[in-house]
């Protein structure tokens, strides 16, 4: 079994987010960038398919060569190869097209996505791919076996969780679940010495055209102070919460 | 050339997301000088929708439809937008739309927006504000193609209402083989869901055990809520994965957020941020979600909580 995992190189969790050149451009200044967790579920899955099951993984970017240590710790957390496709991309839609690109071109059976990148949150990826190489497509993805040219995954749904047959080919938008968060792999030394030896293959990009734009970016207005109530006093917070907050 | 909106509904039943879906699309149509059409899949009483802006139904009953499948349902969406001409379609931020949003865009050849939680400020170009950095951020979006999808964040834009009805007229798209098959579901069908919710009580590792989780589920009956937890509970297996809210978990977007013995990390604040009102309940008055609440009780939750429960039960009684 051939996998593709898309990997996007976002700013860590605990970034705070500023913006440069008029609100433009997120403000990549003292910004620590890691692999978007939701990716990292899915890659640490597909490292259980290659051990397990002896599939192949390959792991791509759309973005520019700052993202290539991204890539290179996949590659420690043992992918097989890398591919980056060297373009900085202006919305959903063009990561799809070009990763529908890679996707037809190296005849992947199984890709695995995250269900959103914790940046851009656009979550349309993985649906736009699977649509554009008419492949079967399930999201918000939390289990997935694969046997033969059959999977069952299962998604979690709004209260709940749904359990699906499917075949491949297959792209899967991934989350939590997929593996346990205690799965996760931290790159061991040989691993990172291994890595700088794996192929990482840069592919132009095949200009993709784009279907939306960012005009400009805003931080949230900063919020008023908090009104703290007295412990004993449990009847001014309900009375808050009633007439000032009307939430109750 | 009316706008389209897809009103999602369960066992029958619309969903409130449905109702502000089609109450965003009632904003644009007026601003574009058109009317709102509905598209609902297998819905018992479609009658409702008028009151909410829609001005005509159509109205799909298909068996084959009955369990949800993004394939199916993005594809019947699709053929009624190109029945109606529609340039804009609004679909709402469930877990099924989001996940048919991207195939109905491909099908459509139309730009998709998604988190969007403002009217748009224009519709030549169409501009929206959308979230993006999980909450740290807003990104204002323009839409360049001829159709245009806007998926539409939760409790944001909110219900509107207007004194209409909506004609209604059968419509019977063909549906399309698909490769996605549902084996089977498992829904909690009477707790509250976190998607759902008005309210959400969510409590952390100040908590100290899952032993003592029984005052955070007391509570939330008491407010009609939903529970929820932060990561650190959720990865010490004190609570399932599916009430871990923030940044990797799920996003709240409930009125009412009521965090206990959480400390309020950036990673937990951004997820639950969507919320309108939040009130911390934390022994330590440095915790940073002070920084982030309205309303704050420096306390021990275990004294706290049972006093809450215990004035709410009698407030709940008193405006019953």
């Amino acid at each position: 079994m051939k996998i593709l995992v898309c990997i996007s190189h976002v700013p860590d969790t605990t970034s705070k987010i500023n913006f440069a050149d008029n609100d433009t451009k997120f403000d990549t200044n003292g910004v620590q960038f890691v692999i978007n967790p939701n990716d990292e579920f899915g890659l640490t899955r597909a490292m259980w398919f290659k051990e397990k099951q002896g599939a192949n993984v390959t792991v791509v970017n759309v973005g520019g060569p700052e993202t290539e240590p991204t890539l290179r710790k996949a590659l420690a957390i043992g992918a097989d190869a890398a591919i980056r496709v060297n373009t900085e991309a202006k919305d959903g839609f063009q990561v799809a097209k070009e990763l529908a690109n890679v996707v037809t071109e190296g005849g992947y059976d199984l890709v695995i996505a995250g269900r959103e990148s914790i940046d851009y949150n656009g979550g349309m990826v993985p649906g736009m791919l699977a649509a554009l190489t008419n492949a079967n497509f399930v999201t918000n993805c939390i289990s997935l076996e694969v046997d033969g040219t059959n999977a069952t995954a299962t998604r979690e749904i709004d209260g709940g969780k749904e359990t699906v047959s499917t075949s491949l080919p297959l792209v899967i938008g991934g989350q939590k679940g997929l593996v346990e968060e205690s799965d996760l792999r931290i790159p061991n030394m040989r691993g990172i010495m291994m890595a700088r030896k794996k192929p990482l293959s840069i592919v132009e990009p095949t200009n993709a055209s784009t279907e939306t734009s960012t005009v400009k970016f805003e931080k949230p207005a900063p919020k008023g102070a908090v009104t703290l109530v007295d412990a004993d006093n449990i009847d001014e917070l309900i009375n808050l919460l009633h007439n000032e907050a009307k939430a109750i | 050339m009316s706008v389209l909106v897809y009103t999602e509904s369960e066992q029958g039943k619309f969903k409130k997301t449905a109702f502000e879906a089609a109450s965003y699309a009632k904003a644009v149509a007026n601003q574009m000088g058109t009317t709102v059409t509905a598209v609902t899949i297998n819905a018992n009483d479609t009658s409702e929708l008028g009151t909410y802006g829609v001005d005509k139904v159509l109205n799909i009953t298909n068996g084959d439809l009955n369990t949800f499948n993004a394939n199916a349902y993005a594809s019947s969406i699709a053929q009624a937008a190109k029945k109606e001409d529609a340039k804009v379609v609004i679909v709402s931020s469930s877990a099924d739309s989001k996940y048919l949003a991207p195939i109905l865009a491909i099908g459509l050849d139309a730009g998709f927006a998604s988190n969007v939680v403002e009217a748009p400020s224009s519709t030549s170009p169409f501009t929206v504000k959308r979230t993006a950095f999980t909450n740290k951020a807003f990104n204002m979006t323009t839409i360049d193609t001829d159709v245009k999808i806007v998926g539409v964040s939760k409790n944001a834009f909110g219900l509107v209402e207007s004194n209409g009805n909506a004609t209604v007229e059968d419509f019977s798209p063909t549906i399309p083989a698909s490769g996605v098959k549902v084996e089977s579901i498992d829904k909690a069908t009477e707790k509250v869901t976190i998607a759902d919710a008005e309210i959400v009580v969510s409590a952390g590792r100040g908590l100290k055990g899952p032993e003592n989780w029984g005052m955070i589920e007391e509570l939330a009956d008491v407010l009609g809520a939903a529970t929820a937890c932060s990561k650190p509970v959720s990865d010490l297996g004190w609570r399932p994965h599916s009430e871990h809210v923030g940044q990797t978990g799920k996003p709240v977007a409930s009125n009412l957020y009521i965090a206990i013995g959480i400390s309020g990390a950036i990673q937990h604040l951004a997820g639950i941020n969507a919320s309108k009102v939040k009130v911390v309940i934390n022994t330590d008055p440095e915790a940073p979600f002070f920084k982030a609440a309205d309303y704050g009780i420096v306390g021990d939750a275990f004294e706290v909580v049972p006093k809450l429960i215990e004035k709410l039960k009698a407030f709940k009684a008193q405006n019953a």
